[in-house]
């Protein structure tokens, strides 16, 4: 009896944090926003309840075009991430020696010890139009005059594939560690060659990596909003931006709680269809990795 | 003609040499084992004809063609791992199925293959289970079959039982050894357990320190092994240190360290050759009773361990010297304490010069 109240007591201790944690940080506030995103505001202080504020989004194309935009250069940044992050995670787990495993992961997340903003403004040194790059071009003769480089796609995408492949790297990593060099040398011996062993065995078995991976870097990339706005400026029409603008800049929470709905439920819709064009589940892959 | 042959192999890791100068032959059809303690060299050596490993110096021939230049998914010997290296992504059927893939059959050759493959390792039907559904004497024949598929020129096996528990591993040896005979491959296998080596082998090679100490069938390594090591590994043996005192035509009288001192025929060994040498009694040819000159000791049963038909007499000598005896047919005509003698004959006991370390 002694064992099974203590058990429980030990039970109730450790899921005590995690309840309040899910309760108070996360249901309640998207009850909140749930609530908010449906009151329509008649005037001041007037609301009624109902499904306006969606279907103002939906008239707004720039609203939508803005959504569809961010979730296009997520899903590109995403599968960029995953084509160099995973050379990167091979490397780490499968050729480099044991030794050197731990400091080639350390030197992955050296960037994280500097804050989101000094890396976006770093990056803003570097490429800026009196920047770095610039500079070196117009000096070495290759650019008449000074070359802009930041507020355009291609920049926003570096930035943020910059930004999150770190947390591509690490899950990828830590399932192709677990990959035993026999099943590649079986792989060989049964008469496949380099392709086929990578297609057929090697990614399999990251599978779950690859899942965890991208879901994490595409949830990341859709919803960051320092690296858009810094590196893309005016120009970077991300959905965030949005959001902020409607709660700040608009002061209209019911439009913004709105946004912040819809881009929760367009998110999961993208990841849903990802999981489902790719043949995976949650429950084969993350839960299994 | 040999399916197999390997003509002076030699592979250094940096200063070190794992594999020195081996060089066999195996028949077409044969079971051959290569016997040796861990670090012998055995899995270089089959790597290097695995193609995973590429020899500093010698030939790999298979079917009487050189292969070194080939990778190994090009070349037409196939690999039962020491953990079998099944793909735990695929089903069983996936899994017997990837090698016939990577060939391109077609798909219902593919299936009718692996049905029939099923059937013949007495594994009919299971398809599309999971490798983790299965127990660790299917999954053995699993991986046998993901080879036996392709059909090999030669199947390689790297210790393949020692996952296996005690009981199965007795039935996999069996198994394995009608497998092979209902297969009529060329069968290479590796093991550090002599037992395995002995009983499914036509011919076994003992490894030591990278190179063959000798090959040849297991009766003969039992019985004649040609030196010190073989003797000592292969078997159980008594094994006693000595110095080589007069010899007499062919016979040697040996002072065995601690005292007594045994006579042992000198056989093939030049007599000026033999000063320290190292004396191997098999149990099994000791007798308790007095036995010839030269070819008995005596002293007090120290234990008795039983293990069925394998049950041992432990004698102590006057010496402090323990001398395990076979218990014939567990008669145990004899209790601890007991003073008796024990003899074999002398044709039993072999000798073999201790090589400088």
């Amino acid at each position: 009896m002694m064992r099974s109240d203590s058990s429980k007591l030990a039970l109730f201790l450790l899921m005590t944090p995690f309840f309040l944690w899910i309760v108070l940080l996360i249901v309640l506030p998207q009850m909140g926003i749930g609530y908010v995103s449906l009151r329509e505001k008649l005037g001041p202080r007037e609301y009624a309840f109902g499904p306006g504020n969606y279907i103002d989004f939906l008239m707004e194309p720039i609203y939508w075009h803005t959504l569809l935009r961010t979730a296009w250069m997520s899903i590109l940044v995403t599968v960029l991430a995953l084509l160099i992050g995973f050379p990167v995670a091979y490397y780490i787990a499968k050729i480099a020696r044991q030794r050197s495993r731990t400091a080639l992961l350390l030197l992955c997340l050296i960037p994280l010890w500097v804050s989101d903003l000094v890396r976006a403004f770093g990056w803003i040194v570097l490429l800026r139009e009196s920047g770095l790059i610039s500079g070196a071009l117009q000096w070495t003769g290759l650019a008449s005059g000074p070359v802009e480089m930041l507020y355009n796609d291609a920049t926003v995408v570096i930035g943020l594939v910059y930004t999150v492949v770190l947390f591509m790297i690490v899950p990828l990593y830590s399932t192709l560690d677990g990959l035993d060099d026999a099943l590649l040398e079986a792989g060989y011996n049964l008469g496949g060659g380099g392709f086929t062993v990578f297609r057929r065995i090697i990614v399999p078995y990251a599978m779950p990596g690859i899942v965890a991976g991208s879901i994490i870097t595409f949830m990341l990339t859709a919803g960051s909003y320092l690296t858009p706005i810094l590196l893309g400026g005016k120009n970077s029409s991300w959905f965030t931006e949005q959001i902020y603008n409607q709660f700040i800049t608009r002061y209209n929470w019911e439009a913004g709680a709105t946004f912040g709905v819809i881009l929760l439920a367009f998110t999961s819709l993208v990841i849903w269809l990802g999981l489902r064009l790719t043949g995976q589940s949650l429950a084969t892959t993350v839960a299994k990795g | 003609m040999d399916d197999l042959s390997c003509v002076n192999v030699t592979k250094n890791f940096g200063g070190f040499t794992a594999v020195k100068d081996v060089s066999f032959g195996i028949p077409s059809g044969s079971f051959f084992s290569i016997l040796g303690p861990s670090g012998c060299g055995k899995t270089t050596l089959m790597r290097m004809i695995a193609g995973f490993e590429k020899p500093d110096r010698g030939d790999i021939l298979i079917r009487n063609q050189s292969v070194l230049s080939r990778p190994p998914h090009k070349r037409n010997v196939k690999m039962v791992f020491q953990h079998l290296a099944l793909f735990p992504m695929m089903t069983v059927g996936e899994n017997i199925a990837y090698g016939l893939r990577c060939r391109g059959e077609s798909k219902a050759q593919i299936r009718d293959k692996v049905t029939a493959i099923l059937d013949r390792i007495g594994l009919p039907g299971v398809e599309d289970r999971k490798i983790s559904q299965l127990s660790g004497g299917q999954k053995q024949r699993i991986a046998i079959a993901r080879c036996m598929v392709l059909e090999p020129d030669v199947l390689l096996l790297d210790e393949p039982l020692g996952a296996l528990d005690l009981k199965l591993r007795e039935h996999m040896k069996i198994e394995l050894k009608q497998l092979q005979h209902q297969f009529r491959t060329t069968f290479l296998y590796i093991t550090h357990d002599q037992s395995e080596a002995l009983i499914m082998s036509d011919a076994v090679a003992v490894m030591n320190g990278g190179r063959f100490e000798q090959i040849g069938p297991p009766k003969e390594l039992y019985d004649n092994p040609v030196s010190s090591f073989v003797a000592g590994f292969v078997g159980d043996s008594n094994r006693w240190a000595g110095k080589v005192g007069a010899v007499a035509e062919g016979v040697a009288r040996v002072a065995l360290a601690g005292g007594d001192s045994v006579l042992v025929d000198i056989g093939r060994h030049r007599a000026d050759t033999l000063s320290a040498v190292e004396v191997f009694v098999r149990p099994e040819a000791i007798t308790i009773g007095p036995g010839n000159d030269g070819a008995s000791l005596s002293g007090t049963v120290d234990s008795l361990l039983f293990n069925g038909a394998n049950s041992r007499i432990l004698v102590r000598t006057a010496s402090g010297r323990l001398v395990e005896v076979a218990d014939q047919v567990g008669v145990r005509s004899v209790a601890e304490g007991d003073t008796i003698q024990i003899g074999w004959p002398r044709e039993r006991a072999l000798c073999f010069p201790v090589l400088p370390a």
